[in-house]
């Protein structure tokens, strides 16, 4: 904007218009005026206007459009910033959701994440450390077998995909899709709707697979296949997609994992022919069949894509008058999806997978309480499938050992689920205790299951991680044959976008993995390295650097070495360099000692052939560097040179990667290396300063902010290679829109401001802050404040200084919503221009004004925070004259009704008076301070806390201005302010009262504080009592004294208490001084210490504690002994808090009579025969042994056996 | 219930850091034990102790406090065995 359109632009900014007044001219714009104006006559307003508008956009859309193209250019935002708020960490709540689902962890997770249930629970390991456990659950042999199959089986999908892309299906066609399948092979099944779609599905894969997996890969496909190109697009299309650069969190690399196909049924079926984990309720059914649910319930679509049934049918539509037409004959259905074959007549979707179907009906009322377990908090439809088995009410007399047993730990898990506090509290500790008698089978084959469960709370899932982790430590390494199925819903938590999940699940792998031992663990997930499936890859990795983090490093490197360079297949590579990377971001530092081991593990897979690999690579050399920062350059050695050469040969996303790990590594190095490779790199860099890939311009932000701090980048080279480019290309208005973009361009301006210096870098951006957008405004004024604040303004030139001032003037009065940071920026650059601000001062005090009385509370609010700010700038610049004059303002806007503006006008005040004195005040402080005492009565926090300051600082300054009786209003009123939430508050107040009392002398305010123990707030109470305190400390105490122990002799319990606390806090206060008042208080110290009520002695204690340590070594042993014998019996107390105090009283009185007397009490009780005496005189000797052992050396008794004396002791010269 | 935990993981804590506290169940050799090692390292530890006590035992000061130092290995002779 010009300099001519911005003058007017100035005047604007004082218009009438937006001052607040009462004279309104304008008519209001009500119903009567509208009729008047639209001249409706009451009958119906509307008519002859157009009442519906399109509920869908298209109308709108399709305006000014021909041929389908635009005549006028548009400018939208892109589809990634339209959807900024829909996915990931940025996405707002959804407010049609139902409360329930939102609860729901599925709910908040992302397709990537959600890629968690298609992993089933595999099948028991065999643990070969174990006696005879080889021939229990399946071997390592059987597992790489599986796995083998698998990859076999995505290999011969994609085949197929190929040849149908080429169109090799012609033969295929011919068969009939109808006949394979279920009907071909087995004839009708019965639609009775008790089997699930699954248990089909598995048993035909199972004919399908196990029998052809020896034949040649390029078999015939099944004919059945035909036609399901988008059903097989299969995961191997997947590793494409996947591996964002940046892989800090889970998140960050999910999005570009969202295109993903959804898996189809197929995908999962690939169940193991036997031995799977039963289903949870699977006690009806034999063991085999009842494999767990391939897909999880509700993720299965196909029954509303299956046909309706000749039942269903019948059921909708009428029996007369309709004929059911015989199909004509050659016809065949074109739309039978042939990836959902098997579904039986009659199907209406899931059922829960239990023989007697009338339990399985979900519409049937759940029960609110279990028999056997009691009241429940809630319980879910989906619980009936887990715990169904509870209600069924079978007689437990003759059921087997076995299932007592797990109806035992059903209804535990239950509690601890679905339970109340204690509840779960009781269930835990006796699911822990019994462990190893329940025995591991028992118990994951209930838990695992309930931790796949779709609807699973954050809370439920919690409880139950919680339940493995307990367990765990129990079973030890009887876990292992289940270590596996742990993992397998373990690990979605190291993903989770939730902090305190993946702390959990770290925690729980990190157990698992000291149970079962290195070996197993590595045998266990070895299979998974080259999964097939990308998401289960990612997440062994991750869980592999847990265990690497728990079991050492160096115990696992060889292991890591031997994936790194795996020959067999690049995934393992991919997966191997992954878990180095995850190992740096988990241990932070304390990877150093091993990174040489590392670095050179994945070094080799810098030059690896696939470009994914590559990319890991440098990404984790990149973490790794991170990690290491600031030491560890030699351990980098090797891999700089396939690095830099790499670097140059890469294009795009890999680029990206390798400029990072540079970045990273750069800063690392010495002086004149960096400067070296600084210049080397920054080519490229600067080169990429233009790509558009968002992820390219985070790395290279990140590059130049690094490169630049380091010692060799000198401000000469920065000023004439890089400053001109990363102005042209970062400082731009679109960059302030987006909020990452924005955070990124700031920190790195900041950043290469520290070396080329303010002016270079203010210079160029500061007319900026004159730019029409608001967003690039505020990202400017951001920017400068953070320069100045750090760097002064020291070399801001003169000319560069009144552009500074005038664009934050203008920045400041052109915000539409009112922000901080334009705030803070105009409040730096003050500050930092200190006397060289006069000029400008006239011309902002007269904004301050102007916005001191505008319309917008918001702004009036700013512009008191702007005084506040800036008082100290404007009397180093000798303007207090301008200070009175707002400080006058300031004193006319005390009636302001909004508490947040009146809060921040009282702090203006507070700081002009901070600055310019109370004498020289004006108006003088005896006007100030009566209208004060009406706003001591607000119940706003902030107001209180700043006229509390305000009152405070007067009270303290300059009593004398206002008079006595004034000072005792305000002492009433801050009664109450003792009630205050806030601490600070709280602490003012009572401050407060003792500068009253010293102005105004003790007595009366003395009378206000006694008078107020008598009332029935506990906090008031206590607030009072220090405040007597304060006043005793403030006046001397025996001004105070007196009155106080008149106090205790009223017959009540509320003031006696206070009278005692009161007399605490003063000896707090006191120390030393209290030596004058020990005999006086002694008296009543007895009587309060020989007091029926617990609490009376416990307050009583607490005196005595600070009268103890206040009186160290001033000759008062006798009184304190004294004390002693009084408080000593109180040992046996139980009450938490009153043996506290006791304790501490003991203690103080050991420092003031010496640590051989109070020893003396000790030693009668230690070997008592009654434990319950042994117990507290124990605890007392320990806490005399911890704080004064060696004072108690010559205390110990002398004893008769020979061996125990201490002959030394005899010694005399 | 939950009082009586913590209580006993705070002692557990005490034990851990400081050997010579004792509790409730803690025997008389136990005791002496720690009241003996805590008395030579004492002597130890406080130079013109030593110093005093080679005087009257007429021997040089570190021959009194590798003398002392050795006493520290079950300075009140064996444990008791253990009954039950």
């Amino acid at each position: 904007m010009s300099g001519s359109t911005r003058r007017s632009g100035k005047s604007k900014t004082f218009d009438p218009a937006n001052q607040r007044t009462n004279t309104s001219t304008k008519a209001s714009l009500n119903e009567a005026f509208d009729k008047q104006l639209y001249d409706g006559n009451g009958v119906e307003k509307y008519v002859g206007y157009n009442t519906s508008i399109a509920a869908n956009d298209e109308d709108l859309d399709n305006v000014g459009e021909i041929n389908g193209r635009r005549l006028v250019p548009q400018y939208t935002a892109s589809t990634s910033q339209l959807n900024e708020f829909a996915h990931g960490d940025t996405e707002e709540a959804d407010i049609l959701m139902s409360r329930e689902e939102q609860a729901q962890i599925a709910s908040r997770e992302t397709d990537y994440q959600k890629r968690r249930f298609d992993r089933k629970l595999s099948p028991p390991r065999a643990d070969p450390f174990a006696q005879n456990g080889e021939d229990e659950g399946w071997s390592y042999r059987d597992i790489m077998k599986e796995r083998e199959l698998e990859r076999e089986e995505a290999r011969v999908r994609k085949a197929i995909e190929e040849k149908e892309a080429k169109g090799g299906n012609q033969v295929l066609d011919h068969v009939p899709t109808l006949k394979d399948g279920i009907d071909g092979v087995d004839g009708v099944v019965t639609a009775d709707g008790s089997k699930t779609p699954p248990m089909e599905q598995k048993r035909k894969r199972k004919r399908r697979w196990d029998s052809n997996s020896e034949e040649p890969a390029d078999t015939k496909p099944e004919p059945e296949q035909k036609k399901s190109r988008s059903r097989w697009e299969g995961d191997e299309d997947v590793p494409q997609v996947e591996e964002a650069p940046v892989e800090k969190t889970p998140v960050e690399e999910s999005p570009a994992e969202v295109s993903g196909p959804v898996r189809s049924r197929w995908d999962t079926a690939t169940a193991p022919p036997a031995g799977a984990a039963p289903t949870p309720a699977s006690g009806l059914q034999t063991p085999r069949p009842s494999v767990p649910m391939p897909f999880a319930f509700g993720t299965d679509i196909s029954s509303r894509n299956a046909p309706l049934s000749d039942e269903q049918l019948d059921s909708i539509l009428p029996s007369d008058g309709y004929k059911i037409l015989e199909p004509p004959p050659g016809y065949e259905p074109v739309r039978k999806a042939v990836g959902v074959p098997a579904l039986p007549v009659g199907y209406n979707g899931y059922m829960v997978p239990e023989a007697d179907a009338n339990s399985s009906l979900l519409g049937k009322q759940l029960p609110t309480e279990i028999p056997g377990v009691g009241d429940l908090q809630f319980f879910k439809a989906e619980d009936m499938k887990y715990f169904g088995k509870l209600v069924d009410g079978a007689d437990e007399n003759d059921m087997t050992v076995e299932e007592l047993k797990e109806r035992k730990i059903m209804r535990l898990l239950l509690k601890v689920k679905n339970g109340t506090p204690p509840m779960r509290k009781t269930a835990l500790r006796q699911l822990t205790d019994n462990a190893r008698q329940f025995g591991p089978a028992a118990l994951f084959n209930q838990i695992l299951p309930l931790l796949m469960e779709r609807t699973l709370e954050d809370q439920e899932r919690h409880l139950l991680v919680k339940v493995i982790d307990r367990v765990l430590y129990k079973l030890d390494d009887l876990v292992r044959p289940y270590v596996h199925k742990i993992l397998v819903v373990i690990e979605p938590l190291l993903i989770d976008q939730d902090y305190y999940a993946r702390v959990e699940g770290r925690e729980i792998i990190s157990n698992l993995s000291k149970a079962a031992g290195l070996a197993h663990m590595i045998s266990t997930m070895r299979p998974d390295l080259d999964h097939q499936d990308e998401y289960v890859r990612n997440t062994t990795a991750r869980a592999f650097a847990v265990v690497a983090s728990a079991l050492g490093v160096p115990a696992l490197l060889p292991f890591l070495v031997a994936v790194c360079r795996s020959k067999k297949s690049w995934h393992a590579r991919h997966t191997g360099v992954k878990i180095v990377q995850q190992i740096p971001i988990l241990m932070g530092c304390a990877v150093l000692p091993h990174l040489k081991g590392l670095v050179e593990a994945i070094g080799g897979n810098l030059n690896d052939e696939q470009p994914k690999v590559r990319m890991v690579t440098a990404l984790a050399l990149a973490a790794l560097a991170e990690a290491a920062s600031p030491y560890g350059i030699e351990s980098f050695d090797p891999i700089l040179n396939p690095l830099w050469t790499g670097a140059r040969r890469q294009r795009g996303k890999s680029l990206a990667s390798f400029l990072k790990a540079i970045g990273y590594i750069i800063p690392l190095m010495d002086e004149e290396y960096s400067n070296y490779f600084t210049s080397q790199i920054m080519e490229i860099v600067i080169r990429e300063f233009q790509s558009p890939d968002e992820e390219m311009k985070k790395v290279v932000l990140k590059v130049v902010s690094q490169c630049s701090i380091t010692a060799g980048v000198t401000p000469v080279y920065l000023r004439d290679n890089v400053l001109p480019e990363f102005f042209k290309h970062f400082w731009v208005r679109r960059m302030a829109l987006d909020k990452r973009n924005y955070r990124q361009v700031v920190d790195t301006t900041v950043d290469l401001a520290q070396k080329a210096g303010v002016a270079e870098i203010v210079g160029r951006i500061v007319n900026n802050m004159k730019d029409e957008s608001e967003a690039y405004r505020k990202m400017t004024v951001e920017t400068v404040d953070r320069i100045i604040s750090t760097l002064g303004a020291h070399d801001v030139d003169e000319r560069l200084e009144v552009q500074l001032v005038d664009g934050v003037l203008v920045a400041f009065q052109d915000q539409s919503i009112e922000d901080p940071i334009i705030l803070d920026g105009f409040a730096t650059v003050v500050n930092a221009l200190g006397e060289r601000a006069k000029p400008y001062l006239p011309q902002i005090v007269k904004i301050i004004l102007h916005r001191l009385n505008n319309k917008s509370a918001s702004v009036r609010q700013q512009a008191a925070d702007l005084i506040s700010r800036v008082t100290f700038a404007m009397s180093k610049c000798d303007e207090d004259v301008q200070l009175v004059h707002l400080a006058q303002a300031l004193y006319e806007y005390l009636g302001e009704e909004y508490p947040e503006v009146l809060g921040s006008i009282l702090g203006a005040l507070r700081a002009i008076v901070t600055v310019v004195g109370l004498h020289a005040m004006q108006p003088p402080i005896k006007d100030i301070l009566p209208r004060l005492t009406p706003i001591l009565r607000n119940r706003h926090e902030k107001v209180q806390e700043n006229t509390i300051d305000l009152v405070g600082r007067i009270a303290d300054r300059g009593a004398d201005y206002v008079n006595p009786r004034e000072w005792m209003r305000i002492c009433f009123e801050l009664l109450d302010m003792l009630k205050a939430h806030k601490k600070g508050i709280r602490r003012a107040a009572n401050n407060t009262f003792g500068y009253i009392a010293k102005a105004i002398g003790p007595q009366d305010v003395l009378a206000t504080l006694l008078g107020n123990l008598r009332v029935q707030e506990r906090q008031s109470r206590v607030c009072t009592a220090v405040a007597i305190g304060i006043v005793a400390e403030t006046c001397a105490p025996f001004t105070v004294l007196p009155a106080l122990m008149n106090e205790y002799r009223v017959p009540e319990l509320n003031v006696q208490n206070g009278v005692l606390k009161a007399l605490s806090f003063m000896f707090e206060y006191i120390g030393e001084m209290s030596k004058d008042y020990v005999y006086a208080v002694l008296p009543l110290l007895e009587d309060a210490l020989m007091d029926r009520d617990q609490v009376h002695r416990q307050t009583a204690a607490s005196a005595v504690k600070h009268l103890a340590l206040g009186v160290v070594g001033l000759d008062c042993e006798d009184a304190m002994i004294h004390l002693l014998n009084l408080i000593f019996p109180n040992i046996f107390e139980t009450s938490p808090h009153v043996i506290d105090r006791v304790i501490e009283a003991v203690d103080g009185i050991r420092n003031a009579v010496g640590t051989p007397m109070v020893m003396n009490y000790i030693w009668a009780g230690l070997f008592h025969p009654a434990r319950k005496v042994r117990h507290p005189y124990w605890r007392v000797y320990n806490d005399a042994y911890v704080q004064n052992a060696d004072s108690i050396i010559p205390a110990y008794p002398s004893f008769e056996d020979k061996v125990c004396q201490r002959h030394e002791l005899d010694i005399f010269i | 219930m939950a009082d009586k935990l913590r209580a006993q993981q705070q002692l557990e804590s005490l034990q851990a850091r400081y050997v010579g506290t004792g509790h409730a169940d803690t025997t008389k050799f136990e005791w002496t034990s720690n009241i003996a090692r805590d008395s030579l390292s004492s002597y130890i530890g406080h130079p013109p102790m030593l110093q005093y006590m080679s005087i009257g035992l007429g021997q040089p000061k570190e021959k009194t406090r590798i003398m002392l130092l050795e006493r520290m290995i079950q300075p009140v002779g064996q444990p008791p065995e253990p009954q039950d």
